[in-house]
């Protein structure tokens, strides 16, 4: 099998400072990675580096997706390939209104892919549906992109950003931040909807928590730059008993 | 405002010194010969006023604080054709940078109307509109009343050198009691080919006793050549009635742009404007506000998007004399290359003024290092019981927000447009009427798509 994303010996700075040093992560079609790892270890660092954010140094190491070299293309076109970044801090845009937002990202996707542009009753068509199963009304698709909204909003917003441009790879940057025990079960809901054999998610957090909703077929700990121990779902659990400090001296290796 | 000392006694320049280096003051006494209306008394002195302050002063320099950000050099070296008519060769009115909306349709070419290109409102449309002559002709009380008197000469060198050299005009009366549905739109076009020409613009608006009606202003250029377009608006709005003035500034990228309104808005008037400068070299708005009566409520707006080298100024002046009136006004300003923008606004509140409720705020977008935005607002008040605040700010486009709209797929160009186009929108929601509105956001997304068609444009030419 073709991996869909493959990271190589990724080594990332801001400024002088080394952030990932030396990360590999192979995700095949289909399976769900989680990242754990404690505060200030890289993980957010990871997703936007995929996502292709300014600001990070890639000093060594590189990223393959579906074949290309991901370095060399520019967010929206990671993007248009089929990335999805679920941010941790939805970004608040006044006076942007979410049905243009959605309607141009989704068109500029559809272009790129060579698809035909929605039109705006094809578009509503499109986004109602998916609106509805996360509890988001009309009214707050024509609000101005996550302004005012609270926490739980955001992150629905968020998932259903996802569910609309419809991605290959969801990276999820701790999605479960902020939410309250029903907000995560809808956030979780349309996450699990979304699973299907040609998309895999990397979903980053530091808490087990969200685990048990959206349950991984693979779990990795990234500790102070690093990937320190990988495996099946159970290791989840076993962090979430143990905590990171077992993998402080490996870390530190 | 100008604090320039001026004089009052006419033709002063006769006895004291005559200021030979005042760029137009040698065509002063030639236009007085040829002007409409001469030999009418009042109209005579109101000119000679005109030329003795405009001798007096000339052009303002930048050691008039009210001019300390514009600096009026590049037009005094430009040499001026004495007549702007022989330049004027316009048959059609050029399409595509004028305001798009139906409405009667006022054309001046270099200052002169042109009739065969203009339709005008009829009787029963509650609104007409006259050619400055056949006024003073017709019904020569109505001028004599207002001309010169919303807007006196003195302490205006600009306003002074518009009615001194001013041949032509146009006078919008919304009569009394009744709404006008359709706006009145005027068409200033400025035409130069080869030698640089001027014009002086001038319009009266008189909005009777509970009359509403809306009227746009398109000044756009036509041709390669330099012009100046100096005008100037006297409104009155009297008791009870409603001024919907919205203004677009898209003159000719070499043109200079100076235009004063000064409205009067009496007892429960209503004034709401809203300026979009796009246009020309060099260009200065300014409108100055007397409320002069309770319960007004003037509501002033504007947006500037500017690139390249244009220095645009929006220089706004609120006076509140009497009290329970409520005051807006929110500018936002986008600036790319080394363009350079101005704000200035003052507000005013006199003694009597209690209950005023004012508010003010210029924001500005700079797109790039080399561009720069002054701005200079100014409370001045003399009355206890009033709200009134101002603010100014200055930003760039917000990175998390380009990158949030990026890895959503949207090209950083387009990102960049949403961006611009919702901070400009904030700005174009203030225009109450929706047509109007409508035609003043296609502007704005024009003015976006030129930008990324430029943009693409260095991007081919560096790959």
């Amino acid at each position: 099998m073709t991996a869909l994303l493959d990271i190589k010996n990724l080594h990332v700075s801001v400024g002088e400072r080394e952030i990932l040093k030396g990360v590999d992560l192979t995700i095949n079609p289909g399976e769900v990675h989680a990242v754990m790892g404690p505060n200030g270890t890289g993980k957010s660092t990871l997703s936007y580096v995929l996502a292709g954010r300014e600001g990070y140094d890639i000093t060594d190491g590189t990223i393959t997706f579906m074949g290309q070299d991901l370095l060399a293309l520019e967010p929206h076109e990671r993007a248009c390939m089929g990335i999805f970044l679920a941010f941790q801090y939805p970004v608040e845009i006044p006076g942007v209104a979410g049905t243009t937002f959605l309607k141009t990202a989704l068109n500029a996707l559809r272009k790129y892919r060579g698809e035909g542009e929605l039109d705006a009753m094809q578009f509503l068509k499109h986004v109602r549906a998916k609106a509805k199963a996360l509890d988001i009304s009309d009214e707050m698709l024509r609000r101005p992109l996550n302004v005012g909204f609270s926490g739980g909003e955001k992150k629905r917003n968020e998932v259903l950003q996802m569910a609309v441009l419809e991605p290959k790879l969801a990276v999820l940057d701790e999605t479960d931040s902020g939410l309250d025990i029903d907000a995560l079960k809808v956030v979780a809901d349309g996450v699990n909807a979304m699973r299907s054999p040609e998309r895999s998610m990397l979903i980053i957090t530091h808490y087990q928590r969200l685990l048990d909703y959206i349950v991984p077929d693979h779990v990795h700990v990234l500790v102070a730059g690093r990937i320190v121990a990988s495996g099946g779902k159970e290791l989840a659990h076993e962090l979430e008993a143990k905590g990171y400090a077992q993998y402080a001296d490996a870390a530190a290796a | 405002m100008p604090s320039t000392p001026t004089r009052r006694q006419p033709e002063r320049a006769m006895t004291a010194k005559t200021n030979a280096t005042q760029p137009f003051a040698d065509r002063l006494d030639a236009a007085a010969e040829s002007l409409p209306g001469g030999g009418r008394p009042w109209l005579d002195r109101l000119r000679a006023e005109a030329r003795a302050v405009y001798r007096e002063t000339g052009l303002p320099g930048p050691k008039v604080e009210a001019w300390k950000y514009t600096n009026l050099n590049r037009l005094r070296r430009t040499g001026f054709a004495a007549d702007a008519a022989p330049a004027a060769k316009v048959d059609t009115v050029p399409v595509g940078n004028a305001l798009s909306i139906a409405a009667h349709q006022a054309v001046l070419v270099n200052g002169r109307f042109r009739p065969e290109l203009s339709s005008l409102p009829e009787a029963g449309d509650g609104v007409e509109v006259m050619r400055f002559a056949d006024a003073l002709a017709r019904e020569p009380s109505l001028l004599e009343s207002r001309f010169g008197r919303i807007a006196p000469p003195a302490g205006m060198p600009l306003v002074a050198l518009n009615t001194a050299l001013a041949t032509d005009g146009l006078v919008i009366r919304f009569r009394k009691g009744k709404t006008a549905e359709m706006p009145v739109h005027i068409v200033s076009i400025g035409a130069a080919a080869g030698e640089p020409v001027m014009f002086q613009p001038r319009l009266l608006v008189i909005v009777e006793e509970d009359a509403g009606g809306c009227i746009l202003e398109s000044h756009i250029g036509t041709g390669d050549g330099i012009y100046f377009s100096n005008g100037v608006a006297e409104i009155a709005v009297e008791r009870g009635a409603m001024l919907r003035h919205y203004k677009l500034q898209n003159e000719h990228p070499s043109a200079f742009h100076l235009a004063t309104a000064k409205a009067e808005l009496a007892e429960r008037a209503h004034y709401e404007s809203f300026v979009l400068q796009v246009g020309g070299r060099l260009a200065r708005n300014e409108i100055h506000a007397h409320i002069g009566g309770r319960r007004v409520e003037c509501r002033l707006a504007g947006a500037y998007l500017l690139r390249g080298e244009q220095h645009v100024d929006n220089t706004t002046f609120i006076d509140h004399a009497a009290p329970e009136s409520v005051s807006r006004e929110l500018y936002k300003g986008v600036l790319d290359g080394t363009a350079r923008g101005v704000f200035q606004g003052k507000i005013l509140v006199r003694r009597d003024a209690q209950k005023t409720d004012g508010h003010q705020l210029n924001k500005a977008l700079l797109l790039s290092r080399g561009a720069e935005i002054d701005s200079k607002p100014e409370l001045e008040i003399y009355a206890d019981d009033v709200k009134c605040s101002h603010g100014a700010t200055a930003g760039e486009l917000d990175d998390d927000a380009l990158f949030y709209l990026q890895s959503r797929g949207i090209d950083e160009d387009t990102a960049r447009g949403l961006l611009v186009d919702a901070f400009v929108g904030e700005a174009i929601e203030q225009i109450a009427h929706e047509a109007s509105r409508t035609a003043f956001r296609q502007v704005v997304e024009g003015w976006l798509a030129e930008g990324r068609s430029k943009n693409q444009r260095d991007g081919d030419s560096e790959a």
